[in-house]
């Protein structure tokens, strides 16, 4: 216990603490909403799509978040009007913008002269060197989330469930399309510094699959998500501190450990 | 008082391009009871997806006399997605979704009581806090008719409201429509025209081309002009459609 007192005394320590909040708020909610529109794959193009904006605030000289929030945000529209336009298949869509960030980021990279410093921690995650400056960014948006899920939780709810319904009965379909798509992609940037562009996907589907073997209640599983996505935050950083090892993946290991858990326990 | 509830003209529509419906003309009555028939791909749901407005017409005319949110929708079960973290109190309350915005804040005791009150009457009170997932098919198609009569509509659309269900229910149902019918107008879609036209007053059939018969009976002549696809059971030396409820009934029920 001393040792846990010890640790929240120094000021990385409490910023990963309220990081692993945060993004558990954040990933808890929108991930509930993403598994169950069953848009995980989209989810997955916008995360990718955002190397670009992060090699191209390296090249630029600016935050790469910065950039990454650029390019998710107009990875996340492009997907959704491309989709809604019904040109591109889909799925071929996604996969486009998903390659495409991605290149983006290598040739901006690879442009920057010099040593691209943190770039790993972009792709990996590293919940210990998140600044004061991010956790403020990332308090908004678990406050706008919050805020939207329950003053249009129905709305939102209904959409989901079915899109054509909704549109009959003259609900603001592609409005809170794209509003959720923005909230996605908000999502996605400020929780990379967690565990990274690659590992991302495990925030938003992982304690998501763990409630949802609890609950089949849409507002219960976005709860219950955020209780699971924490505790694995949490358990996870302290693991990865004492034993050394990288965050993000230690954070994911622990969350699938939960949810083997859960569902064993569930079995008996 | 029959009231004119909306009107299709020469409408053309279809995706991308692709005309599923050409030079359509329909009008629905306050009193109408339609059977929708047509082979799959002929552009049924087309049809009733333009006149839901989920559609644009490519050309001609879809005018709604009623507000669309008097139109009760029950879509095709496929279209559902089964495993979605939904409650069927919660399935039947999305049907009062002019409150639904900012509902949140709403009182709703009055939405509430009118979702409950609908279970009950299809007697799955029971079920109210189940997910949608865990419904046998019947169970499912009563929820979504719950749904759709929410805001009790002056049109009733039904896509294949029997898929998924077993004998029993289909002709609950079907009764229970017929029933509904004096309050609503109804347009039922359905691939099996020898169940429905028992029920139904009038059939269209939908085959690229729209023919409204003005009965619910429809002979070999008018089906082979009109080029719908429908099976014919013929005996003697006319030949007739056997409108039949059940298979046992094939040789004893038909329509002179």
């Amino acid at each position: 216990m001393n040792i846990l007192i010890e640790l929240f005394s120094y000021d990385f320590f409490v910023n990963a603490f309220l990081a692993s909040l945060l993004a558990a708020i954040s990933c808890g909610i929108i991930g509930t909403y993403v598994v169950s529109r069953r848009i995980v794959f989209i989810s997955g193009g916008i995360t990718h799509a955002s190397f670009g904006g992060i090699g191209m605030g390296y090249y630029l000289g600016i935050n790469p978040l910065v950039g990454a929030g650029i390019f998710s945000v107009l990875s996340g529209m492009g997907i959704q009007l491309f989709s809604s336009k019904g040109k591109v298949r889909e799925d071929s869509s996604i996969a486009i913008w998903w390659s495409l960030g991605m290149a983006i980021g290598i040739i901006f990279v690879y442009m920057t002269p010099g040593y691209a410093p943190n770039l790993m921690s972009y792709l990996f995650g590293s919940i210990l060197t998140v600044s004061t400056g991010e956790i403020w960014l990332m308090l908004a948006l678990a406050l706008v989330i919050i805020l939207f899920f329950t003053l249009f939780y129905r709305t939102i709810l209904y959409i989901s469930f079915d899109e054509d319904f909704a549109r009959t009965s003259n609900l603001p379909v592609n409005l809170f399309n794209y509003l959720l798509m923005i909230l996605i992609s908000l999502t996605i940037v400020l929780n990379i510094r967690v565990v990274g562009i690659i590992l991302i996907l495990s925030l938003l589907t992982i304690p998501q699959a763990t409630a949802n073997v609890l609950t089949r209640e849409f507002g219960r599983m976005m709860v219950y998500s955020v209780g699971f996505a924490f505790l694995a935050s949490f358990i996870g950083l302290l693991i990865s501190y004492f034993a050394d090892i990288p965050s993000g993946a230690t954070i994911i290991f622990t969350q699938v450990v939960i949810f083997g858990l859960v569902k064993l326990i569930k079995a008996f | 008082m029959k009231k004119k509830l909306l009107e299709i003209k020469d409408l053309s529509a279809g995706y991308d391009g692709n005309l599923a419906l050409e030079n359509v003309n329909l009008e629905v009555f306050s009193d109408d009871f339609i059977g929708i028939i047509g082979p799959n791909g002929g552009g049924k749901t087309t049809l009733i997806k333009t006149i839901l407005g989920l559609i644009k017409p490519i050309s001609g005319e879809m005018i709604l006399h009623i507000s669309k949110t008097n139109i009760g929708y029950l879509p095709q079960v496929n279209q559902i997605d089964k495993r979605f973290p939904i409650s069927v109190i919660d399935v039947v309350r999305s049907g009062k979704s002019d409150t639904a915005l900012f509902s949140s804040f709403h009182k709703n005791t009055k939405e509430k009581e009118k979702a409950e009150s609908l279970l009950a009457e299809m007697g799955i009170s029971a079920i109210r806090n189940k997910a949608i997932g865990e419904l046998s098919g019947g169970q499912m198609q009563r929820v979504f008719l719950c749904r759709a009569l929410m805001n009790n509509p002056e049109l009733l659309i039904l896509d294949e409201p029997s898929t998924y269900v077993d004998n029993n229910f289909e002709g609950e149902l079907y009764l229970k429509l017929k029933e509904m019918n004096e309050q609503m107008a109804i347009l039922l879609i359905s691939h099996d025209v020898g169940t429905i036209s028992f029920f139904v007053k009038t059939i269209a059939c939908v085959n690229r081309h729209l023919h409204h018969h003005p009965s619910n009976i429809i002979t070999e002549e008018q089906l082979t002009s009109y080029n719908c696809p429908l099976q014919i059971i013929t005996h003697g030396n006319i030949p007739h459609t056997v409108l039949k409820l059940h298979d046992e009934h094939e040789n004893h029920e038909h329509t002179h």
